[in-house]
């Protein structure tokens, strides 16, 4: 199967001064179309290594492939590019725009591009609220939606530009059970029919039960590697 | 751009009180740097105004204080060099006034009567304007103090050569608001001046000129022009070097106060601005990590910066033109003229707004820079 990330001898040293190791030479490849779930205990390492996939951080040494590009050396604003093209993130605290809509929140990936906005992209934006079951709130400021509200809108924001990958750390954290498991939901289903790649970190062992690969994290390492059959 | 602009106003509208504190700070900032300027630029010509508005800004005599002979090219040459709004040919010279016993020394001036610039119309106070030969005005206080007036007679006694008796008819009074003047000149036409003196030029040409500030220049254009031909010429400037020297010392304390006022306005957009850097870094950290780039987020700060600059501006002009109308409605004479005459023009207007947008754009460079460096990592990191 195709690679489509690719994490060749990763090592994170934080500090000057007082250093501290926090990731030991991973190697990992992510197939393309794939959902895998990173789990670990706190303080391991997972968020570091989700940041550095997705070249929000830096490693110290090593080597990022994503979809054949190397980032090694590319530019501050060659990598915002690259992540506005290829990559779509979720996060734990949903981190929308609070001065914004729903609505245009969905939208921002697509208006940083300072393009003209088209009826083509509005209805992108419309289909993907409806999609992730919005439609009745896209035009509340996102300050004014619960918190499974807010995370699906980050979820139809994160897949806006049809981003072939999709990082997320702990997406259903902060939700209720239900909530938990309909952004759970949503999510697998995009994968299915979209063919996303998900890598996804979360603390539920129930969710991470139905992804397809369970990776997990201990002292910086690759503890554990299991290809899930169970779950397809 | 439309990106960065249409965030900077939400980020601004997100928060109404802080921006309206800031933009009110602007304002007031902007509406006295405006007040102040009109106000001591105005005072200045209103100075200007007092000192030379009725006198000569350039003066034209001959060496030894003979006649001007070549006065008409003297007045060509200037009319082509310097914007001359007027000129005067002038016959003038002591004579005596006999009135009783008395002898009174006198200024007899021979000028152009109809467009000179002492603007002789509107000085008359009663009578008209000496317009045939031997016919005189006197001043307001001459006539009172020696009981002369209207078509009374006075006798005048000179001394070229022998003694001169010469006598004219009094057709008017003029004011002109200056005691010296008032009591010892006496103005006539030039023919008549011609022959009290017994002379066929005129002594002196005095001339007006819009670009009073350049009046040494001229002065030195036209000694070197004619600098064969014995004149001498003087030019108000060196005449009034003290007022000079106190206007200038003036203008410095002026913009002193106008930049000082400007870098505290400057100072208050830029910690307000970093406030909002840090109030937005969560918003900043997630634009940046879907692929943001620096350059835009800087462009957002700097838009701010913009924003309130410009309604600063708009507000500021407002507050300072409201200001400057009340002082020129209610800061006046107990004649209801205004104490200072105020000049006022678009150019205020401009350069207010120039500096009100300039410095706020100035200001939000520095938190512009800030939001640049902001490393999306530890926002994401800690929530
Ligand atoms: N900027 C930093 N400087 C120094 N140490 C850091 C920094 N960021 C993270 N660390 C350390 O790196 C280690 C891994 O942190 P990381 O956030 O990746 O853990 P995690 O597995 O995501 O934990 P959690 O499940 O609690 O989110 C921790 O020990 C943390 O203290
Ligand atoms: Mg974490």
């Amino acid at each position: 199967m195709d690679k489509i990330i690719s994490l060749k001898n990763i090592n994170k040293i934080y500090g000057t001064y007082i250093k501290t190791q926090v990731l030991f030479d991973i190697n990992l490849d992510i197939e393309k179309s794939s959902f895998s779930s990173i789990i670990g205990q706190s303080g391991s390492g997972k968020s570091t290594l989700l940041n550095i996939t997705g070249t929000l951080d830096k490693p110290t040494s090593g080597d990022i492939i994503i979809d054949e590009i190397n980032t090694k050396n590319m530019n501050k604003n060659q990598l915002s590019e690259l992540r506005n093209q290829k990559l779509g993130f979720i996060f734990q605290f949903h981190y929308l725009l609070p001065e914004f809509t729903a609505y245009e929140n969905v939208l921002m990936p697509y208006l940083i591009k300072n393009k003209p906005l088209t009826d083509k992209q509005k209805e992108r934006a419309y289909y993907l609220l409806d999609m992730v079951g919005l439609s009745k709130v896209k035009n509340n400021p996102a300050s004014r939606m619960s918190g499974g509200q807010q995370q699906r809108t980050a979820i139809a924001r994160a897949l806006f530009n049809n981003p072939p990958i999709i990082l997320a750390d702990e997406p259903t954290g902060n939700l209720d059970s239900d909530s938990s498991k309909t952004v759970f939901d949503m999510m697998r289903d995009i994968n299915k029919e979209y063919g996303t790649t998900f890598l996804v970190i979360t603390h539920d062992r129930r969710i991470a039960d139905k992804t397809d690969r369970i990776i997990e994290i201990k002292d910086g390492k690759i503890n554990l590697d299991l290809k899930n059959g169970g779950a397809e | 751009m439309k990106f960065s602009l249409k965030t900077a106003f939400r980020f601004l509208m997100s928060n109404k009180a802080q921006t309206f504190l800031i933009v009110l700070g602007i304002a007031v900032g902007i509406s006295v740097q405006l007040f102040i300027s009109v106000l001591i630029d105005s005072l200045q010509k209103n100075l200007i105004e007092k000192t030379i508005g009725n006198s000569p800004h350039i003066t034209v005599t001959e060496m030894s204080g003979g006649s001007v002979e070549n006065y008409n090219e003297i007045i060509d040459y200037t009319k082509k060099e310097a914007d001359v709004s007027a000129y005067d040919i002038v016959t003038e010279g002591p004579f005596f006034v006999l009135s009783g016993s008395e002898n009174i020394s006198v200024l007899l001036r021979g000028i152009s009567m109809k467009d000179s610039i002492y603007n002789i119309k509107e000085k008359i106070i009663s009578g008209n304007i000496p317009e045939n030969i031997n016919e005189v005005i006197i001043g307001k206080d001459f006539s009172e103090k020696y009981n002369i007036n209207t078509g009374d007679k006075i006798n005048f006694l000179g001394f070229k050569g022998g003694l001169l008796r010469k006598s004219a008819t009094v057709t008017g009074i003029f004011d002109f608001k200056v005691s010296n003047l008032n009591s010892t000149w006496i103005l006539t036409n030039n023919i008549t001046a011609y022959d009290f003196f017994g002379v066929s030029n005129p002594n002196k040409i005095e001339f007006q000129i819009k670009d009073i500030f350049n009046s040494d220049i001229y002065s030195e254009n036209i000694k070197s022009n004619f600098s064969n031909t014995g004149i001498k010429v003087s030019e108000w400037k060196e005449q009034n070097s003290d007022l000079l020297s106190g206007l200038n010392g003036q203008s410095i304390s002026s913009i002193m106060i106008q930049i000082f006022v400007i870098v505290a306005v400057a100072l208050g957009i830029a910690s307000v601005l970093i406030i909002t850097v840090l109030q937005k870094s969560k918003q900043i950290g997630i634009l940046k990590a879907m692929g943001l780039k620096n350059r835009q987020t800087s462009t957002i700060f700097i838009f701010e910066g913009l924003l309130l600059g410009f309604f600063g501006a708009v507000i500021g002009i407002a507050i300072g033109m409201f200001l400057l109308w009340g002082f020129s409605t209610f800061a006046v004479n107990p004649d209801k003229t205004p104490i200072v005459k105020l000049y006022f023009g678009y150019r205020y207007i401009i350069i207010s707004s120039l500096v009100g947008i300039l410095s706020s754009v100035i200001s939000a460079i520095i938190p512009a820079g800030k939001s640049a460096k902001l490393d999306p990592v530890e926002v994401i990191r800690n929530g």
